[in-house]
This record gives structure tokens, C-alpha cells and sequence, in this order.
């Protein structure tokens, strides 16, 4: 009986400290590989010393010196490991009283090598996903939609690059920090939309990168409460907190302008709110700050009509300011349809025509299409949404065109 | 560690200077030198002539082939490097953005790769 709790209470604590019994680790040890199966180790004798010697008073920092000395014995067995003997001899044990404040820092230090900008993007998104949330290769796989052997390969060149290229395992200087937090708050950010677009009804993920990202910004303010990753972290609440009301049952998807409300998460959209107000206490205010501010403003209204597009163009207009990108000029388009009518956004879009990237872009003629079928110019939104369709590969979004299109050439009752 | 930056430009840019930016661009690197020097980071480097005087060494079957230019036409071409002493690639990194020709061209850092010892 004594060893089935105990090893409920392993199971837990693997849940909860192996991240970062693992971080801790690679600092330790100096080494990706070494530090993973240090920390296996490591959990692997508490299964069989615990039961006999009792749980430590420090089960984390127990599990970090076993993995330690683990980790040295491997190095000592390792001959041809020359370049790790001064770990070996240097033969410091970790301490919990002198290194409390380090194993927080441990996980920073992990986050920031994992999203170095010297790494591609998909490189640094698989390794997040591996080291900081615990995903194996076959799920991180999994709700990346690729093949296992491409991300495997993937990890494995980002492994070798930051050992042979001498990434640090460190958390930036001060003048540093705000680039080099920018490509962590990215990856996040990325993780959550390969979760929030990936989930669309057709595909089995066991793993939801959305929840992934969130609780990785959570634990992100709490060791960095910058005002960007509070941002980001409101952001992500707010957008997460529709996910129940923006597919139908068939898996299709509904406008925000159509969702049930009352299916929103109200307690979620309140914490999004806190982190929100964190966020904005900070001036400028930066552009994840911006979008959840946006993200708000439609969160918190009861309904449609009762939006507050004054608000929301201003907060574009911030936007735009700070990142004039084509995508943002659309949303800021759509806004001032809404506060002003289809009219004027349309003219609005219509200015943005000439940039090729946008032309490209399913959702830009999508807006238009609406705003022309707002404007009963059916003609023109019926070949805007035929525009849109040959450019969206995903089931939901074809759907939805594809419905928009049959309304329009449908005799009106 | 250690670290060569390589040096790329496009020798168009360079090539278009007056004869003043032409010896400002030459001082601005001289100064990079002497700061990385007396900072101790700094172990060799050079900076190269015009692609045009180079040549492409091969030896195949034994035999030695020689070309007039480079081994591929690119945008930028190698202008010089640095051989520099870093703690680690953030610190490497670092120093390079500093090597004056990053603003119209690019560098391209990498770590050294020690040869294993004699047999």
C-alpha cells in the first residue's frame, strides 16, 4: 500500500519537477543528452530508495544529486568525454540551500538556449516543446503534423549546434534581454496558433499546444514578469477562452460575430483580464500587449453589436505604429468597416491591393468578399470568395467559404 | 572557444565609395582591431583584395587544377576575417556585430573545430 502511494506521489512529482530537476541538470552537467538521462536515472532510483529510505525533505533537490552523480558517473565511464572531465573533477555537489534561486533560473536559462535566434524557428519551437514541456519526439511530432523522423533529426542538429557552436546556457545581460525575449515570446506564440488552427476536428491530437503555450507563459511571469510576457500570456487567455464556441459540431467554424457567448469561458476571459491590467501598467505599451487589449475588447463584450470599434481601431492604430505589416493594415481595415461601415473599409482594403504578400493571403479577399456581400455586391464577393478558397488548404475554413459562396448563389428569400 | 567571423560584402557597395568612405570604412576597421586587441579577443585576421585576384586551387587524380575567381558567383563576397577568442557564441556574436563591414554586408561566425590529436 505504502509503495502504491508512493509511487502515485512519484508520478506527481514527475509531472511537476521533472522540467525542472532536468534544467538544473544541464547546467550540472553540460549537456542535453547526459542531463535527460541523469534525470531518468534519478527517478528511476527514488522508485527504489524511497520505499525503503522514506521521501527525502527535499524530494527536487534529492532527485537533482542523485541525477548529478549519475551524470558524473557516466562522464567517468565515458573516456572519450575529455571535454567534460573538469565536470567530473570539479565534483561540486549541487546544494539546495546555496542553489535555491538557481533552479528557477535553471528554467529561464533553458528557455532562452532553446529559442536562441541562432537556431531556425521550427528548430527552436520542437525544442521547447521537448525540453521545457516534457512533449516526447513522437508527440511533439504529433501536434507539429509532421513526420517523427524530421523532428527527431531536427532536435538532434539543434542539440549538436548549441554544443559545438557554444550557445551558453544563460539568461541574456539586461541590454540583451529584449531581443532575446522577443524569440521566446514568438515561440510561444507559435506554439499556441499551431494548437489554435491545428485543432480543427480532422486531426487527433492527443497533445493541446494551446494549453502547452499558456502554461509555459504562466511559469514564464512568474520568473520574468515582463510587461510583453504578461501580454502574450492575456492574449492567449482571451483567444483560448473562445475555443468552445468557435466551431460548430460539424467541426465548421463560426464568426465571432455569431458565437454563443454564453459558452465563452467568463472565469478565464476574468483571469486574461488580470494579466491584462499587469501588462498595461507598462508604457508604451508593446504589440502583444496591444493584440490581448484588442482581445479584450471583444472578450468582454456581450455581444456583438456592442463592441466597442472605436476602441479596437485606435488599438490597430497602436499596432500598425509599431509593426506596419499588410496583415495588421486588413484587421484595422475590418475594424473601421465595423465602426464606420463596409464602405469605408473597403476602400481601405482596396489601398492595400498593390502589396503582393497580402494578395496571397486567404483572408484578406475573404474580407473583402464579406464586405462586398454586406454591401450586396454579389458579384464581386462571390469571385473574392472564390479567391480566398484557392488559397486555404484548411478543411474549416473551405467549409466556410465554401457556405458563404452557396448563400450568395442561392436565390435570396 | 574560438570563433573565425568571416567577412562578406558586396564588392559592388564597395566599389561605388568615394575615396573618403573608401579610408573611413579602412580606419573604422583598424579601430575594430585595436579595441579587440586590447580587449584581448582578438588572435588573427585580415582583411583580403578584390575577388578578382583570386584563384581556385583543385587537385584531382593527382593533378593540380587551377581557376581564375572564386569556387561559386554570390551576392556578397569574402572580404576578410577574424580569428577571435570568445567565451562562448553569445559573447562571439557580440564582437562580431561590431566588425564595421556588418553594416553593408554580413558575417558569418563559427566555431573553430579542434583536429583530434596526432595518431
Amino acid at each position: 500500500m505504502l509503495a502504491m502511494t508512493l509511487q502515485q506521489q512519484l508520478d506527481e512529482l514527475y509531472q511537476t519537477e521533472s522540467r525542472r530537476v532536468q534544467a538544473t541538470l544541464i547546467r550540472l552537467l553540460g549537456d542535453f543528452e547526459l542531463a535527460e538521462e541523469a534525470m531518468q536515472e534519478a527517478f528511476f532510483a527514488a522508485l527504489h530508495q524511497w520505499p525503503e529510505e522514506g521521501l527525502p525533505d527535499n524530494p527536487t533537490a534529492w532527485l537533482i544529486r542523485t541525477g548529478q552523480r549519475r551524470g558524473i558517473d557516466q562522464i567517468r565511464k565515458r573516456q572519450t568525454a575529455r571535454k567534460y572531465q573538469h565536470l567530473a573533477d570539479a565534483e561540486e555537489a549541487f546544494d539546495p540551500e546555496q542553489d535555491h534561486d538557481a533552479i528557477s533560473d535553471d528554467m529561464l536559462r533553458l528557455i532562452f538556449t532553446c529559442c536562441h535566434p541562432s537556431l531556425t524557428q521550427e528548430a527552436q519551437l520542437a525544442l521547447t516543446l521537448r525540453e521545457m514541456c516534457g512533449l516526447t519526439t513522437e508527440q511533439v511530432a504529433s501536434a507539429l503534423l509532421q513526420k517523427t523522423t524530421t523532428v527527431a533529426q531536427r532536435i538532434v542538429r539543434a542539440k549538436n549546434k548549441i554544443r559545438a557552436a557554444g550557445i551558453p546556457y544563460e539568461v541574456p545581460e539586461r541590454k540583451e534581454l529584449p531581443e532575446r525575449l522577443g524569440s521566446v515570446l514568438k515561440v510561444v506564440y507559435l506554439m499556441f496558433n499551431e494548437g489554435y488552427s491545428g485543432s480543427d476536428g480532422e486531426q487527433v491530437v492527443k497533445v493541446d499546444l494551446a494549453e502547452e503555450a499558456i502554461r509555459l507563459a504562466g511559469q514564464l511571469a512568474d520568473l520574468l514578469p515582463d510587461s510583453e510576457v504578461c501580454g502574450l500570456l492575456a492574449l492567449m487567455l482571451f483567444h483560448d477562452a473562445r475555443k468552445a464556441a468557435r466551431q460548430d459540431d460539424h467541426g465548421d467554424l463560426i464568426t465571432l460575430e455569431d458565437q454563443d457567448r454564453s459558452l465563452w469561458d467568463a472565469e478565464q476571459i476574468a483571469i486574461g483580464r488580470q494579466w491584462l491590467n499587469r501588462a498595461a501598467a507598462a508604457t508604451p505599451a508593446g504589440p502583444y500587449t496591444l493584440q490581448a487589449a484588442i482581445a479584450a475588447a471583444h472578450a468582454e463584450s456581450g455581444d456583438a453589436d456592442h463592441t466597442d470599434w472605436h476602441q479596437i481601431v485606435a488599438l490597430y492604430e497602436a499596432l500598425y505604429q509599431q509593426i506596419p505589416s499588410p496583415v495588421i493594415a486588413l484587421n484595422r481595415a475590418v475594424a473601421v468597416a465595423m465602426r464606420d461601415g463596409p464602405a469605408t473599409g473597403l476602400a481601405l482594403l482596396d489601398q492595400l491591393e498593390s502589396q503582393k504578400a497580402i494578395q496571397a493571403y486567404y483572408l484578406y479577399h475573404a474580407a473583402r468578399a464579406d464586405l462586398h456581400r454586406r454591401l450586396g455586391n454579389h458579384k464581386e464577393a462571390i469571385s473574392a470568395y472564390e479567391r480566398a478558397l484557392a488559397l486555404t488548404q484548411q478543411g474549416p475554413e473551405q467549409r466556410f467559404l465554401n457556405r458563404r459562396l452557396s448563400q450568395l448563389s442561392s436565390p435570396q428569400l | 572557444m574560438k570563433y573565425v567571423a568571416l567577412v562578406y560584402y558586396p564588392e559592388s557597395t564597395i566599389n561605388a565609395m568615394t575615396e573618403q568612405e573608401w579610408h573611413d570604412l579602412n580606419q573604422e576597421c583598424i579601430g575594430c582591431v585595436e579595441r579587440l586587441s586590447s580587449q584581448g579577443k582578438f588572435l588573427a585576421g585580415q582583411a583580403l583584395h578584390p575577388v578578382e585576384t583570386a584563384t581556385t586551387v583543385r587537385v584531382r587524380d593527382g593533378e593540380v587544377l587551377m581557376s581564375d575567381g572564386p569556387f561559386a558567383e554570390t551576392k556578397e563576397q569574402l572580404a576578410g576575417f577574424y580569428l577571435l577568442d570568445a567565451v562562448d557564441l553569445n559573447e562571439a556574436l557580440q564582437l562580431a556585430s561590431r566588425i564595421p563591414p556588418a553594416k553593408l554586408g554580413s558575417i558569418e561566425v563559427r566555431p573553430v573545430r579542434e583536429l583530434p590529436p596526432k595518431d
